[in-house]
């Protein structure tokens, strides 16, 4: 039984179409890593999943009971909100305290139960949504861009994090990144997303080759993996001008075949 | 005890200043402080409108204040930027409540009641109606409390958790349009900004959590109530403006201390 199956969506504020045809099924237990250049409506995807903006067309259907777990890319807190790190844990449901220090501990930062949101550096704050997301216990965790800002070592580390949460916790992921090419290892499957799904596929696990050691070094313990873009359809352009930039050394030998 | 008018004058301002505790950390958190000053400068037409219609002038602040609240919720985010929509929809009502107060030849109204309120002029009627007011928006707020919080720190985290965003909006909007409608008597309109945003502003450096602000705000509106009220009646001073000034020193002691604490 799917999680969340969409069904020819499409999404637009006001008359500009962000999102057209997307079709999607969830299955639990699964890593999605959806990648697509800035303005592709990967943020868009996951707020239409998340039930923060409505489908102009088709539909989403969330199996019943579903629990979703949302870390959304920014969350400015208004300096002028006092709220500890425990306190916003327990919004908007009651925790206990052990709950709350377990999800911090999980997230890997047990210290910050007794900071202030505001005060929290970057990374600091991803961990602490995280933390918040976890404590739903979620069927389905939604994270927006949560390695951007990260450098490579610390990518890393946040997505061997995601991937022991889905082997404890047996959660689906989905997962937005910018990154086209280098994605999170354990993906199970990759979406490259840009206006409408260009293709869909499984990531290369980088392998020992010296060529992505030297690319990649030795020091990401296996969490990085390589996604080679392979577009089944002709783009006809206008719709997608940006799209060809983003990866045309990819699919370019094989248009000019074609 | 009530027939005394400076223990009415307490109690009314008491009322005031403990519902306009929790709806102005929201105010402040949210930046809302203009769509507050705005709501009760349209409240000067619904007076004008209650008394020519005869009705009370709490319900015609009210049904004014909830409409513009309203209408600025439908409109913000379509073409205008919401300081300027407020502005326009804040003194054009300010305007046409003046000038439909110059229509109302028959009754001899004083206008300044309603810009700085009378607050030594409480009846025990009005102290109904205060109270009353102050309840249903302290227990809106607080019954929605958690779901307020979830909204203001960010919309999707709301979506998320199953909160519509935009239904907590509009509890805050009744609540905004409650408070007016029952401190105009009390502060006035120009003044009920200030005792929404001042002690919600001067609790902010003392606290740690939402609720820790909420209850500073309670507290250091309460005394500037009773130590204004106090000090108008020493120094023959004007009752709503001396609660302010109070509440104004009582800010400005919380940020020294607050800036104090932030260097040492």
């Amino acid at each position: 039984m799917a999680l969340v199956t969409v069904e020819n969506l499409d999404i637009r504020y006001g008359s500009n179409t962000v999102l057209s045809e997307v079709d999607l099924v969830i299955e639990p237990g699964e890593i999605v890593t959806i990648v697509g250049p800035n303005g592709s409506g990967k943020t868009s995807l996951l707020r239409a999943l998340v039930g923060a903006v409505p489908p102009a067309k088709g539909r989403i259907v969330r199996s019943r009971g579903l629990r979703l777990g949302y870390v959304p890319q920014r969350l400015h807190v208004d300096r002028t909100l006092p709220i500890t790190v425990e306190r916003f844990l327990r919004l908007p449901r009651r925790r206990s305290r052990a709950d709350c220090l377990e999800a911090l501990d999980r997230a890997g930062v047990p210290e910050l139960a007794g900071r202030q949101m505001s005060g929290l550096s970057g990374g600091q704050f991803q961990r602490v949504l995280l933390a918040r997301a976890l404590l739903d216990r979620p069927h389905l965790l939604l994270l927006d861009e949560p390695t951007q800002g990260l450098d490579q070592p610390g990518s890393a580390a946040f997505y061997r994090l995601i991937a022991e949460v889905r082997r404890e916790t047996g959660a689906a992921i989905v997962m937005n990144s910018h990154e086209l090419h280098v994605v999170m290892a354990a993906s199970d499957r990759v979406i490259c997303l840009n206006g409408h799904v260009c293709c869909e596929g499984t990531p290369e696990v980088v392998s020992s080759a010296p060529e992505y050691r030297a690319l990649f070094g030795t020091g990401t313990g296996g969490a990085l993996a390589l996604y080679r873009h392979e577009h089944d359809h002709a783009h006809d352009g206008g719709h997608d001008g940006g799209h060809e930039v983003a990866h045309d050394h990819d699919h370019a030998p094989k248009e000019a075949a074609g | 005890m009530l027939d005394d008018f400076m223990t009415r004058a307490i109690l009314a301002g008491l009322g005031v200043a403990l519902a306009a505790a929790p709806l102005g950390s929201f105010v402040v958190w949210r930046r809302m402080a203009y769509f507050g000053d705005a709501t009760a400068h349209a409240a000067i037409l619904g007076v004008a409108l209650s008394l020519a219609l005869s009705v009370s002038i709490f319900a015609g602040a009210m049904a004014v204040a909830l409409v513009m609240a309203l209408a600025v919720s439908i409109l913000s985010g379509r073409g205008y930027a919401m300081d300027t929509l407020l502005g326009v929809l804040a003194h054009s009502a300010l305007a046409f409540g003046l000038v439909a107060v110059s229509f109302l030849s028959g009754i001899r109204i004083d206008l300044m009641a309603y810009l700085f309120g009378d607050i030594l002029a409480v009846s025990r009627a009005d102290l109904a109606v205060i109270w009353s007011g102050a309840a249903l928006v302290i227990g809106l707020i607080g019954w929605r409390w958690s779901a307020l919080l979830t909204a203001t720190l960010n919309e999707d985290l709301a979506y998320a958790s199953g909160i519509d965003p935009k239904r907590e909006q509009l509890v805050l909007t009744l609540s905004l349009a409650i408070t007016v409608a029952v401190a105009i008597k009390v502060v006035g309109v120009l003044l009920i900004a200030a005792m929404l945003i001042i002690p919600a502003a001067a609790a902010r450096p003392l606290s740690r959590t939402p609720e820790a602000m909420a209850l500073g705000a309670a507290a250091i509106g309460s005394v500037s109530v009773v130590a204004g009220l106090w000090g108008a009646y020493l120094f023959d001073t004007p009752a709503g403006p001396s609660v302010v000034c109070v509440a104004a020193i009582a800010f400005a002691a919380t940020s020294l201390a607050g800036l104090r604490n932030a260097a040492g």
